[in-house]
């Protein structure tokens, strides 16, 4: 237990093709490096076609905190983001390489379900995403389709997840009004609370508030951290400030250029936690961006 | 004392009235826009005019036959046809069309849109379902000819209305899949995320939200290639639709169609005797056709209208 | 819930997963469907078309022979393919000296001098024409086109002829070359419109020197499917056009003509009843040639819709 390690050592937690993965392990034994983590990223590289997007990403994500992925638009975050709940899949062309294991089990193994995954690694998006149906069938169309619950059960779900997404007391009387009635910030609540609805273990939020007003980004941030104790997130923001504010620790992407192609690729540079990298930064490209010296 | 005083103000404004007001007496301009209205006027006319003359032939048929020439066989007497086995002919294709083709094109719609990968195969069958659309309904007919006519005639008894019902079917097929294609691409992606986001499997997305937003395009199409299969007499003709005599209306034997007997009786000569000439009978054959077709136009745009509204919600 | 996991956690529900596969292959399945029609359609003609072929002996002069006299007459053994491919281009063609100015004016006022309120009136206009019967087209190019224009015109020897039959299947397509060109028309950004209007062009300067070129492409593509459309027609070319296929007339489009597509309808159920031998089976040979002229403009015509969407 030692809380003298030299920046470089504890920064070095997954950056670049040169870091192999006993790194990673040999700093699962240190202070603030992660012991049981959720997701362990190995190598991580996503092409689209021939266009590689991102590459060559390692890290652990621990349990019951919140990670930040930042960077400039255009590094690979949201593509990383996507990788962990399969929902990259969609994207033809979009070819995933390396390893996932979510809880010790490869996420891109033949017989892991993307459905059930998905049902687990919960996702909250840019914009809010609202079903155009009622603010109840919204959040109940997720336990509804594993079936097999009682009404009031499924009445209690529905009150308990609003609760928690603190949208309960703004939406009480008109569970049955449309969900599209609702302000930008309530319906992103109302994100959440689907989400919150299929019990998930890890919520992925891809920068939840870049539709928001401040208000509305502050409520969301409150719920972020009121829930965390119960799941474990992973926002992506492009907003420093909201990281820094938020998050118990901070990936920072950015984009290299390619040699064989004049298209950008992301790589991860820096992964540690929060209050290191926003005060020591290892790599200078780090405390560039986070001191808005760049991107 | 103002630097502009009134009367200076006003010259300005009259001066630069008329330069914009001059530019309406440029030549050019009011050549296009002449041709452009004798243009519009032109097809309104047309369109007016055969809606006219169909209605002013009609008037005839209906007002000294009234519901008998709704009821009565066809025959050999312009004053005594009616158009019954035709209204049953084309009553069933309409039937025929809903229950084949209409779920075999939402479905390869949704297989297209939804399920299938960016492969050469892929966008083969696309590009072949475009083709297919462009192919002269006369085609289609030769095809219904050998396959349904000729190779299936232990399932159709030959050229029966089951038969016209299955050519119509596979010639509406590629509209309703390219309509429901348009109307399922135009779904915002957002909705399938937050459909994945929970857990739901692709054909759970599909059928909960894909399908319920892009209805009011699909219903769209349908009802047109409804209205468009009623329609058609080319491959009638190629199956061997009749237009002479038909004692009986059946499913298994053999049958005509509203568009047939236009087809036939205004090719017919009007004898100078009697109130009823073939030219009002075929007339109308089509005013019926024609008030079908836009009532499934009306019953398009209705259905339209209420998923809208549902959609938005209250 | 920290701790491991196995593979057999993640794999879901079964009945779900299974459900899931069983709509995809049903789905799928209706999609291949369309490659059998392609191939059926293919293969009729082509079976037919050969079966033709072994009937004149593969002789073909056959086609255009002319030791006897020109024309379409299979049951007479006559078939000089000119004839009734004249007859569809010539048909064809007045078609489209009908459909161009009055589909693409309407298109271009459609898309940029109509005020919103007339266009919203107009272009639902436009779509029920695109929605006419062309059975009930046909009819009305029999009594009123050939009585109430043609005849007191041209006093033609016959009132069925190419003209009047060409001048209905161009009321036919208007709506097809309308409908092509507004889309080709309002996919012109209008960033284009307002750099003209910004440096003080007319609205008619805008329209001929901006926009229009901007949207060549896809008003080629309309004239070029709705030729497509117009070869392709059955209807109005059989009920108007004469029905007529004596080959030295067929270059006067004031007599009476024969298209491939009534010729086709001839074979099948109509004047020239038989159902087998050279005289029944030219059909396929003949659809065969349509099925290819027509799929070789529609290809042609999809390339330019194509370009339409990649510029803009």
């Amino acid at each position: 237990m030692s809380t003298s390690d030299s920046p470089q050592e504890s920064g070095a937690l997954g950056v670049g093709a040169d870091v192999s993965t006993s790194l990673a392990q040999e700093q699962q034994t240190k202070s603030d490096s992660i012991d049981l983590p959720i997701f362990a990223v190995r190598d991580l590289s996503v092409k689209y076609g021939e266009f590689r997007a991102v590459r060559d990403v390692t890290l652990d994500i621990s349990e019951h905190e919140i990670t930040a992925f930042i960077g400039p638009s255009g590094c690979g975050k949201t593509t990383v983001l996507r990788c962990l709940n399969r929902m990259n899949d969609f994207i033809d062309s979009a070819k995933v390489e390396g390893r996932i294991d979510y809880h010790g089990v490869d996420l891109y193994h033949e017989d892991v379900n993307p459905n059930e995954v998905r049902r687990r690694i919960g996702m909250v998006f840019q914009k809010p995403n609202p079903f155009p149906k009622s603010i109840f069938d919204n959040v109940a169309y997720g336990p509804r389709l594993t079936g097999g619950m009682s009404k009031a059960d499924l009445n209690d779900l529905v009150e308990r997840s609003l609760r928690r997404a603190a949208l309960w007391d703004e939406v009480k009387d008109r569970l049955k009004a449309s969900a599209l009635g609702l302000s930008g910030g309530q319906q992103q609540r109302l994100c959440i609370a689907r989400c919150i609805a299929v019990e998930p273990d890890v919520i992925l939020m891809d920068e939840p508030c870049s539709a928001l007003d401040p208000i509305a980004t502050a409520r969301i941030e409150d719920l972020m951290q009121e829930i965390k104790k119960d799941y474990t997130i992973i926002i992506v923001t492009h907003n420093m400030q909201q990281a820094a504010r938020v998050s118990d620790r901070t990936a920072f992407f950015t984009t290299e250029m390619n040699t064989e192609s004049d298209r950008r690729t992301g790589v991860l540079v820096e992964y540690d936690t929060t209050n290191k990298m926003f005060s020591v930064p290892s790599d200078e490209r780090t405390e560039a961006y986070v001191t808005g010296r760049f991107g | 004392m103002p630097i502009v005083t009134d009367s200076q103000r006003s010259a300005t404004r009259t001066q630069v009235r008329q330069a914009i007001t001059q530019q309406k007496r440029h030549l050019p301009s009011i050549a296009l826009s002449v041709t452009l209205l004798i243009a519009v006027t032109f097809t309104l006319l047309t369109l007016f005019s055969l809606l006219a003359r169909i209605v002013t032939q009609a008037i005839p048929a209906f007002s000294e036959r009234g519901a008998s020439f709704l009821s009565g066989t066809i025959g050999s007497e312009p004053d005594k046809v009616g158009i019954w086995p035709g209204l049953f002919g084309s009553f069933a294709i309409g039937i025929g069309v809903l229950l084949i083709a209409v779920p075999l094109g939402i479905g390869a719609a949704i297989y297209l849109e939804e399920y299938a990968e960016q492969n050469r195969l892929n966008r083969f069958v696309v590009v072949n379902i475009r083709n297919l659309a462009g192919v002269p309904a006369v085609i289609y007919g030769v095809l219904g000819l050998i396959i349904f006519v000729g190779w299936l005639k232990p399932v159709t008894n030959g050229g029966t209305v089951v038969a016209a019902a299955l050519t119509l079917a596979i010639l509406v097929l590629p509209v309703v899949i390219i309509t429901s294609m348009e109307a399922i691409r135009a779904v915002p992606m957002g909705l399938r995320d937050a459909g994945y986001g929970v857990g739901a499997s692709r054909w759970e997305v599909t059928r909960d939200h894909v399908v319920p937003y892009a209805m009011p395009g699909i219903l769209t199409g349908t009802v047109l290639a409804l209205a468009r299969a009623l329609g058609e007499a080319a491959p009638l003709i190629m199956i061997g639709a009749i237009t002479g005599l038909l004692p009986e209306t059946s499913l298994s034997g053999k049958f005509t169609a509203i568009p047939m007997l236009i087809y036939s009786w205004s090719g017919r000569p009007d004898s100078s005797g009697g109130n009823i000439g073939w030219s009002n009978a075929a007339a109308g054959a089509g005013l019926v056709l024609l008030a079908l077709v836009l009532v499934f136009n009306i019953i398009g745009i209705f259905l339209r209208n209420h998923f809208e509204a549902k959609r938005v919600g209250t | 819930m920290n701790g491991l996991l196995a593979v057999a956690d993640l794999s879901g529900d079964p009945r779900r997963r299974a459900h899931d596969r069983r709509m995809q292959r049903l789905l799928g399945s209706s999609a291949f469907i369309t490659i059998i029609i392609s191939a059926l359609i293919l293969f009729v003609l082509a079976r037919g078309s050969i079966d033709f072929l072994k009937s004149i002996g593969w002789d073909l002069g056959v086609l255009r022979d002319s030791s006897k006299a020109p024309g379409w007459f299979p049951r007479r053994e006559r078939f000089d393919l000119i004839t009734i491919v004249m007859g569809s281009v010539l048909m064809g063609s007045i078609a489209m000296l009908v459909a161009v100015p009055l589909g693409l004016g309407t298109a271009v006022y459609l898309s940029e001098f109509a005020p919103t309120r007339v266009r919203k009136i107009l272009k639902p206009i436009v779509e029920v024409l695109a929605g006419i019967p062309s059975v009930i087209v046909g009819y009305f190019a029999l009594k009123f086109i050939a009585p109430n224009i043609v005849d007191p015109i041209f006093s033609p020897d016959q009132s069925r002829n190419m003209v009047v039959a060409g001048l209905a299947i161009g009321v036919l397509v208007i709506p097809i070359m309308a409908s092509i060109s507004e889309d080709a028309l309002r996919a012109v950004p209008s960033s284009l419109r307002e750099a003209s209007y910004g440096i003080g062009a007319r609205k008619s300067t805008t329209t001929i020197r901006i926009v229009l070129p901007a949207a060549v492409s896809g008003i080629v593509a309309a004239f070029i499917i709705a030729t497509s459309r117009a070869i392709g027609e059955t209807m109005v070319a059989a009920m108007a056009g004469g029905r007529d296929g004596s080959g030295p007339r067929v270059l006067d489009p004031l007599e009476p003509g024969l298209t491939m597509t009534a010729a086709m309808t001839n074979a099948a159920g109509g004047t020239d009843q038989v159902n087998s031998g050279a005289p029944f089976q030219v059909l396929f040979f003949v659809g065969l040639l349509l099925f290819m002229m027509t799929m070789g403009l529609n290809v042609i015509g999809d390339r330019f819709v194509q370009r339409v969407r990649q510029q803009y």
